[in-house]
């Protein structure tokens, strides 16, 4: 199968065209000798199947940074049939170096002139043509977000694919690169997005920036809750009445413990974390929004001076914002930075952000015991305390990670995503959760209701259960922090994934939805479930990010503090607020 | 297009980004930073020859918001330093 591979600077919208050419069918995987994983799909052209993969953006051939060594080992050890290149079409003028030195390369070229619609907006004209001519490189001018000139792509790469002897593009020297697009550009001597001008005027203003940042990040969060609350009560009371109405009868029949392993064990426990689902989703597709408008490049902008205070900069604290999605691509979001240490600095404090996994437990405990009208500042208390604890752990390590990269960052104009782009993200989340359901979710929940259930005999939960028993175990540890038995169990599983902790307490309590609610509410103060929410929020994600700093790092030293650090942290915190919030009630 | 520079021995008297003050252009003449980050501000259009104007700049010591033909970025004051204007 002939192997495609796409190029291109950061921000060239190589991602939009790869979702438009094949859909929602990537797949990530290993090459030999990368050290990264690619995303490739087979896609269609003309009438043979051909491998399409995404290599990382990059500024230049020759350059020495780890996404630059990728690209190059890449095309040196895998044999690629055609190069399509991504171009910004209204910033040609500084990508003339990297277009001479991707036609130097021994690979047959196919430019695409991306963002189109902007270059017009801009008054920018381009004789694609006669530029092509004047190369020796087929051209298509297009817009991958809107799928204008998206019909002259595939043709094209046919073309190229099928030549029996690929034409040579006329690259010798750069300055004919150069003359040939002065030739064929024309762009306004005063050629600027009036729209992104003046809502900069506002959004970076001195110093209104970073309230009108928060208020816009509070809102989003306020949004997330107002719409996603009644969706997921109503996905949790839709599995309830599938369980009384169809599972249970039907299985009626069944071995006691069959019944107890697939109903109070399985169902219980994927149900209750299934119906956060529309809330995660939801998050994401609004985190989304915010990213794809290029409102974070601004938050760089706005929150750099405080970060190098921290020893961080800009981009960190745009990743740590990633990381409230997920920490896992957030972690992987920092190959961009190239000094070590700034970037495990970074990859220190990621863990701390606050992940949709933990935003489940956090949404659950504080419905079940915070009134509506207090639920989103706590909910916020949170968030803050999630940014706290990553700018203490940056004070502390940033002697150690020193940072000595320039910090210079593209700031794209302001745009709006498509519905396309929308829907395709919130899809993109639903499979992730699926597949993390599959993976670590069903095993969790079954193991929890197996330790609750055995050895054969005990009341389900009590403490003569295995996992009772390992809560006495654990007990003197976590016992001056208000967390009790139960919620012992939870963190323990918490441990692989936090969509675990709501599950397993389905699990042990043999109840969900509304009566998993009340029980909870019986059992516990809020001082204690504020207690468990500070622990859960600052020990350690989950499985995945662990083992994503392991890969990211190789360094077994460094995966080690990434775990341990935070779990003492968790406990100083949890028991300090337990400590003092007990003695002022008391008093 | 060149992007080698002549270590400057007098410092003092040349123009730097840094000092460029919000609203005005300048044309840059030399980038006095190591080759691989040379490369990383010529990708950005940041390369002698071109015009580069500022747009406005952070508060408290932030970065400088900058732009370059239909091309805007920022550039943290430090980098801005390395980076010489014609007087």
């Amino acid at each position: 199968m002939k192997r495609v591979a796409l190029l291109g600077m950061p921000n060239t919208g190589k991602s939009t065209l790869f979702n438009r050419l094949t859909g929602a069918h990537a797949k990530v995987g290993n090459w030999p000798g990368l050290t990264v994983e690619l995303l490739s799909a087979k896609l269609l052209v003309g009438d043979q199947m051909v491998q399409l993969v995404d290599l990382p953006g990059i500024y230049d051939m020759h350059g020495f940074s780890d996404d630059e060594k990728v690209v190059t080992t890449f095309l040196s050890t895998q044999t690629t049939d055609l190069l399509v290149v991504l171009l910004n079409t209204s910033q040609l003028d500084r990508q003339l170096n990297f277009v001479h030195q991707v036609m130097q390369q021994d690979i047959p070229v196919l430019f695409v002139m991306n963002m189109v619609d902007e270059a017009q907006k801009l008054g920018i004209h381009v004789d694609a043509k006669g530029l092509s001519a004047q190369l020796g490189v087929p051209i298509c001018l297009l817009s991958a977000k809107y799928g204008q000139g998206m019909e002259q792509l595939l043709p094209a790469m046919r073309q190229v694919l099928n030549a029996t002897s690929p034409s040579r593009p006329f690259a010798d020297d750069a300055s004919h690169v150069e003359k040939a697009f002065a030739q064929c550009i024309s762009v306004p001597s005063q050629a600027s997005h009036a729209l992104t001008e003046s809502l900069d005027r506002v959004l970076l203003h001195p110093w209104f920036g970073l309230p009108i940042f928060f208020a816009v990040m509070l809102l989003v969060f306020q949004g997330v809750f107002a719409i996603g609350k009644p969706l997921q009560d109503a996905t949790a009371w839709v599995l309830n009445e599938g369980r009384t109405l169809l599972l249970e009868p039907w299985m009626a029949t069944w071995p006691p413990v069959i019944q107890g392993l697939l109903l109070d064990g399985l169902y219980n426990g994927l149900s209750t974390v299934a119906s956060f689902v529309p809330l995660i989703v939801l998050f994401f597709v609004f985190m989304g929004i915010v990213e794809d408008t290029g409102y974070l490049s601004r938050a760089a902008y706005l929150m750099d001076a405080l970060m190098s205070r921290f020893g961080l900069d800009g981009r960190s604290f745009v990743m740590l914002l990633m990381g409230f999605g997920c920490n896992v691509p957030a972690l992987m979001g920092t190959r961009v930075i190239r000094s070590k240490g700034l970037r495990y600095l970074t990859m220190l404090v990621i863990p701390f952000s606050l992940c949709s996994a933990r935003m489940q437990v956090f949404v659950f405990f504080i419905a079940a015991l915070f009134t509506a009208t207090q639920a989103p500042w706590v909910l916020f208390s949170l968030y803050v305390m999630s940014l706290l604890m990553a700018m203490l752990t940056s004070v502390l390590f940033k002697n150690r990670y020193v940072n000595n990269d320039a910090f210079i960052l593209e700031m794209p104009p302001y745009r709006f995503p498509t519905a396309r782009q929308i829907a395709l993200r919130g899809w993109q989340e639903v499979r992730h959760f699926l597949h993390r359901a599959s993976r670590f979710i069903v095993i969790g929940v079954l193991l929890v209701w197996v330790l609750t259930n055995f050895p054969i005999g005990v009341n389900a939960g009590s403490i003569d259960s295995w996992a009772g028993q390992m809560g006495q175990f654990m007990a003197p540890i976590l016992s001056p922090l208000g967390i009790s038995a139960e919620l012992t169990i939870a963190l323990i599983f918490g441990f692989v994934a936090k969509e675990i902790v709501i599950g397993s307490l389905a699990v042990i309590h043999g109840q969900e939805g509304q009566l998993l609610v009340d029980t909870i509410t019986s059992h516990l103060s809020w001082i204690q479930a504020y207690s468990f929410m500070l622990f859960v929020l600052i020990y350690t994600p989950c499985v995945s990010t662990i083992a994503t700093i392991r890969n990211e790092t190789k360094s077994l030293w460094f995966t080690a503090l990434s775990v341990v650090w935070p779990l003492c942290v968790a406990w100083c915190v949890s028991f300090v607020f337990f400590e003092t919030a007990t003695y002022f009630v008391r008093a | 297009m060149s992007n080698t520079f002549q270590p400057d021995t007098n410092a003092t008297t040349l123009r730097t980004l840094e000092g460029l003050r919000v609203g005005e252009s300048a044309r840059i003449v030399a980038l006095n930073v190591e080759a691989d980050l040379s490369k990383r501000f010529s990708a950005l259009g940041l390369r002698p020859g071109n015009w580069v104007r500022v747009l406005r700049s952070a508060s408290l010591g932030g970065p400088m918001h900058l732009r370059i033909g239909t091309t805007e970025l920022i550039l943290r004051r430090h980098e801005a330093r390395s980076i010489a204007l014609a007087p």
